[in-house]
């Protein structure tokens, strides 16, 4: 029987890690993921998970020692976020190039300078490109079950690679809210231990951690690249799984909401969504035919997915929590090159907003609807390719 | 939606009263809330805000409240002019005070007075929290305990559980 609980995104996550019954916890605190690897080194304290667990000195011997544990073959987590995430970077490609499955949780939280702990969404947007499978939760019951699904997922043998789940800095690690929490049982009915053959082993050595020059490291970085892809078949597969086994559904790589009719649509990530949702259905009720898109998985990319949610639609905003300075922000680049590649010609437009946990607030939610209405009618010209909320000066010329 | 706003300073209890709240009003199917600090570094002392919104439908706006239905000052020397500003229309307040305020909308509560006589310290929380029931239609005593049992260390639970019925017994005795 599964049980009710009143938890924070964080704590949700470590109850849904220790029902992954992960072999090794290897972490390093830093806010606002702090509460997860507090909340599980009490578990593993209490006996209520069986699991070793490590507190390093850094996040880069956080990561590195969670590689050293999937390379023996057990299955690991670790937790982070922010400068955290940043100092990790150079072992996000390891994991990823030597196919260990790790799950890591990152709290999104503002990157520095300014100095700054709140949310927003730089830190993971800025590392899309280092072979980790990225998620977004929206809320606390789906990062719990998050936890559960990015292991069977990343540990499937079409994806052997690692799963980055990301949750909004304090909008979700610390927002309390109801969850249903699975029971052992029906956790290990979802998810099996952790097999590989990818690992130290006496009786069947294999080669781990070896160098592939160039003439064979292309068919590694290109394997790399098509079995992510493949993961969004299996995505499906694994919430097709999951519904069966603990009874609650997922919609797949992404959350289309009244897309079908609509002709402005606002495509956006993370805990936000929700309030997205709430103006769009105000709108709805008053007649206007909007909707949202919320991204779940952004690796691998949903393109297709997002060019049939969108492509009926007149006009589409991007609302994403991050910039790429100097260019624009890194979602708006994703959904524009996926709606290119279909030849799909809707007019899309960017907005920036929650920036070191600045709050987007339901009237710039509005604003933002206000607009597409606009770039879908005549006064396209009068709305900027990328905009940022709550700034009066939107500053140069280009 | 019912959005109640806490005021309090740090070891009061704010956030864990705002987290109680919205545990027994989820004590039913088909309701929900979010309960949350006003986010950032903490000091025992200093004024920090909570927030609690309750709801029968998914609440999909995080925003801190800008205006409560309820709006709870756990430390009287918070309670000040402008208050109204924080307040929604038809909104009440809930002051811990000794004193009554000239102020139909303005409750008050000894709760400092309750919980020093209950636990032997003046962790005014439960005690607001309990002082809430008529102010926040669909709770109960019922809820309010079963929240204290879930989310309560067991050693503080039987105490706080003494604070909400010595609140409810004082409010009937009010109302007879």
């Amino acid at each position: 029987m599964s049980e009710k609980k009143f938890l924070s995104g964080d704590e949700a996550f470590a109850e849904g890690v220790r029902l992954a019954r992960p072999q090794v916890i290897s972490a390093y605190p830093i806010t606002p993921q702090t509460v997860v690897v507090e909340r599980l080194s009490e578990m593993v304290e209490r006996g209520d998970l069986d699991a070793d667990y490590l507190h390093v000195e850094s996040e880069h011997s956080a990561l590195s020692a969670a590689i050293g544990a999937a390379a023996a073959g057990a299955r690991a987590f670790t937790a982070t976020s922010s400068q955290g995430l940043l100092y990790m970077a150079e072992c996000l490609t390891y994991a990823a190039g030597g196919r260990f499955p790790i799950v890591m949780m990152n709290a999104n939280r503002s990157t520095c300078l300014p100095w700054n702990i709140y949310g927003d969404q730089r830190d993971s947007l800025s590392l899309l490109d280092h072979g980790w499978i990225q998620v977004y939760a929206e809320n606390a019951q789906e990062a719990l079950d998050l936890a559960l699904m990015a292991y069977r997922l990343g540990e499937d043998a079409r994806v052997r690679t690692p799963v980055m789940v990301c949750l909004d800095g304090f909008a979700l690690t610390h927002t309390y809210e109801t969850v249903d929490v699975p029971s052992p049982a029906e956790a290990d009915a979802f998810l099996p231990p952790y097999e590989t053959s990818n690992r130290f082993d006496f009786e069947h050595p294999v080669s781990i951690g070896y160098t592939a020059g160039p003439a064979y490291n292309r068919y590694y970085k290109q394997r790399e690249h098509l079995d992510m892809l493949a993961a969004a078949q299996v995505v499906d597969e694994v919430e097709g799984e999951f519904a069966r086994t603990i009874g609650r559904a997922y919609p797949g790589v992404v959350d289309a909401w009244h897309c079908e009719d609509a002709e402005e649509i606002v495509v956006t990530l993370g805990s936000i969504a929700g309030e997205v949702r709430d103006v769009a259905s105000r709108l709805r009720a008053a007649g206007r035919k909007v909707g949202v898109l919320r991204i779940r998985y952004l690796r691998p990319l949903p393109g297709p997915e997002i060019v049939a949610a969108v492509s009926g639609a007149r006009a589409v905003a991007v609302l994403e929590k991050d910039v790429s300075f100097g260019a624009e922000g890194t979602v708006f680049t994703n959904v524009n090159s996926a709606l290119h590649r279909a030849g799909c010609p809707v007019p899309t437009r960017n907005f920036i907003g929650g920036l070191g946990g600045d709050d987007i607030t339901e009237g710039q939610v509005m604003q933002i609807f206000d607009a597409l209405h606009q770039v879908a009618g005549s006064d396209a010209a009068r709305v900027p390719d990328v905009t940022f909320l709550n700034i009066a000066d939107q500053g140069g010329e280009r | 939606m019912i959005e109640v706003i806490w005021h309090g300073r740090g070891g009061q209890g704010a956030f864990t009263a705002a987290r109680l709240l919205g545990a027994a009003w989820c004590a039913e199917d088909g309701r929900y809330a979010l309960a949350f600090p006003s986010f950032g570094p903490e000091r025992r002392g200093a004024p920090m805000r909570a927030f609690t919104k309750l709801s029968t439908a998914p609440v999909g706006d995080r925003s801190a409240s800008a205006r409560g239905n309820v709006v709870v000052y756990l430390d009287e020397t918070l309670f000040a002019p402008g208050f109204e500003a924080e307040l929604a229309s038809g909104g009440t307040v809930l002051v811990n005070s000794e004193r009554a305020f000239d102020d139909a909308r303005v409750h008050v509560i000894d709760a400092n007075g309750i919980s020093q006589a209950v636990l032997g310290r003046a962790i005014p929380n439960t005690a607001l929290l309990a002082a809430l029931l008529p102010l926040v239609p669909g709770l109960s005593r019922e809820s309010l305990v079963a929240a204290v049992r879930s989310n309560m260390p067991a050693r503080l639970q039987d105490k706080n559980i003494a604070v909400i019925d010595t609140v409810l017994a004082a409010r009937e005795g009010e109302a007879l």
